[in-house]
């Protein structure tokens, strides 16, 4: 039997516990309540202007002069483009180097000191990779070009990639690379058909939120792609591009601009949602 | 010294005056071992005595780990497989392993079995559908999976699972299968499936398994080794082995007197 002493011990450090935890949940609800309300506002105004400022108009035509009508047209061709070239030269970097730093070298030096510059370049801010990209395509050539743009945007994707496919092949159980072995496989067979390919959402999903975080940087394109009225499809020119082209209409005292600029964010908003959204899914199913 | 006389059946891999070591640390101390061809051999003993090294060391496994090395002799039909000149793909070939946990490859059933043949074989569609057919039935799969060939391994159950895998080893026709405690993680139903598998194979393959289980090494094993602390204490047949054991520490292990 417990004694009436015990049970009243018991009951007030139990009362207490409660107590504690009851303030605990409050502070963690109010934290969470607090982001949620500025981030819903954020998606609030963003729709409510961003969908006042789009029409046909806005996909099918050019950026305007001041006070004329027109649309986004060449702004949402040239992100498209350099998003999808950069990503197209970055992917394939960044898969490789993860993939060395998984299954070739997972302590040596020189793994280290790639993991280190990788980690450095993967929080560099942005308009130092436009600076640096600036001083050395765009300043020697003398031109603002689109494949400067590129460039700097591909050094965004790659940290970003080799950083999850790192991880991504080293959450492959061990197991499994050992099993492939034991049948005789060679090492790149076993990358290519057994670990990347177990680890193949993860590292989709990666590719995915680089691509999602580059859609809307703008500093990297001000020093290199610049932007352009007129639509070009030339990578040796200066090219338009949602972010860059918001920011010079956001900032203007024309009104058909400031919409334009809302019309875009609401574009970048939803094209970022929707690949956050695919790159969810593709998560959920693998586990 | 040890009896290892187990001359009624042919001698498959000769271990000689093996030493084993994990960085500094010395695993196997002078392991000296008949593994007789087409019988059940089972390595049993206490956690860390070496038994899963020891099987390790026989398809080279350790080699994928830098700081892991052997020392000695194993002749696998009189050559010595630790300083081959070949492929280590070509030993393994020879030498398949089924794991503890099941792995089956994120691929399909069809696929898991076939993965192992494409990489030494080219046959024809027909061929390799009746070679993974052939895989299934032997390790007593075929009857379960044969409708849903095309879904993905990772759906079947675990003791399914490792059938799916025993049958990925045995697809390639190896000489010698290695089971490091295949049935550690199954349920009972699916340990006397995989039990009565292991005594079938004996018939074209000779079997080296790995068990923490008396019973399972007693019921389904024709030689056993007791191993203790990286030391081989006692091999022979087992019948004698579980009803007379020659050294007291192995009598002590096998009635749970250990320790």
């Amino acid at each position: 039997m417990m004694s009436a002493e015990m049970k009243q011990m018991r009951a007030a450090k139990f009362a207490q516990r409660n107590r504690l935890n009851y303030v605990a949940t409050v502070l963690a609800l109010s934290a969470m309540a607090f982001g949620l309300f500025w981030l819903f506002w954020i998606l609030i105004e963003t729709v409510r202007l961003g969908i006042g400022g789009l029409s046909y108009a806005t996909l099918t035509e050019m950026t305007p002069p001041p006070n004329e009508e027109g649309g986004l047209a060449n702004a949402i061709y040239g992100s498209a483009l350099m998003v999808g070239l950069a990503t197209l030269v970055g992917t394939p970097i960044g898969v490789m180097a993860g993939i060395y730093l998984a299954e070739f070298d997972r302590t040596g030096w020189l793994a280290n000191v790639t993991r280190f510059v990788n980690d450095i370049l993967l929080s560099a801010p942005s308009i130092v990779i436009g600076l640096f990209i600036y001083a050395i395509a765009v300043n020697p050539l003398k031109t603002f070009s689109a494949a400067a743009g590129v460039l700097a945007l591909a050094l965004i994707v790659i940290p970003v990639v080799i950083r999850t496919t790192e991880n991504m092949l080293q959450l492959v159980p061990a197991g499994l690379r050992e099993a492939a072995y034991a049948l005789g496989a060679p090492k790149w067979k076993v990358i290519l058909s057994i670990t990347l390919k177990a680890a193949r959402a993860g590292v989709i999903t990666g590719v995915l939120l680089a691509v999602a975080r580059i859609a809307g940087e703008t500093a990297p394109l001000l020093f290199t792609a610049l932007s352009n009225q007129f639509w070009t499809s030339s990578l040796g020119q200066p090219m338009a591009s949602l972010p860059v082209t918001i920011f010079k209409f956001a900032m203007s005292p024309y009104e058909n601009w400031q919409k334009l600029a809302w019309a875009g964010v609401f574009l970048i908003t939803l094209a970022v949602l929707g690949l956050n959204i695919v790159a969810r899914v593709l998560t959920r199913q693998k586990t | 010294m040890l009896n290892t006389d187990t001359s009624i059946a042919r001698t498959k891999i000769a271990i000689k005056n093996l030493n084993f070591y994990y960085g500094k640390f010395k695993a196997l101390k002078d392991i000296n071992l008949d593994i007789p061809e087409g019988r059940v051999t089972a390595f049993i003993g206490p956690s860390g005595c070496g038994k899963s090294t020891l099987l390790r060391v026989l398809n080279r496994m350790f080699e994928l780990y830098p700081e892991q090395r052997a020392e000695g002799q194993i002749l696998l039909d009189g050559e010595n497989l630790l300083n081959s000149k070949d492929d280590v793909a070509l030993l393994r070939a020879k030498v398949g392993m089924v794991f503890q946990k099941p792995t089956p490859f994120p691929m399909s059933i069809y696929d898991n079995v076939a993965f192992g043949v494409k990489l030494f074989e080219n046959l024809s569609a027909n061929d390799m559908e009746e070679r993974v057919e052939w895989a299934l039935r032997k390790s007593a799969l075929w009857t379960e999976v044969k409708d849903k060939l095309q879904q993905s391994g990772s759906s079947l159950s675990g003791g399914q699972q490792q059938r799916l895998c025993i049958a990925r080893g045995i697809a390639i026709k190896p000489e010698v299968l290695l089971l490091d405690e295949p049935c550690s993680a199954l349920d009972p139903i699916s340990t006397a499936k995989v039990e009565e598998l292991i005594v079938e194979l004996k018939a074209d393959y000779t079997v080296v398994i790995v068990t923490h289980n008396m019973q399972q090494a007693a019921r389904c094993s024709d030689y056993t080794a007791y191993m203790y602390l990286g030391d081989l204490i006692e091999f022979g047949d087992t019948k004698q082995m579980f009803f007379k054991p020659k050294r007291k520490e192995t009598e002590d292990y096998i009635t749970g007197r250990f320790g």
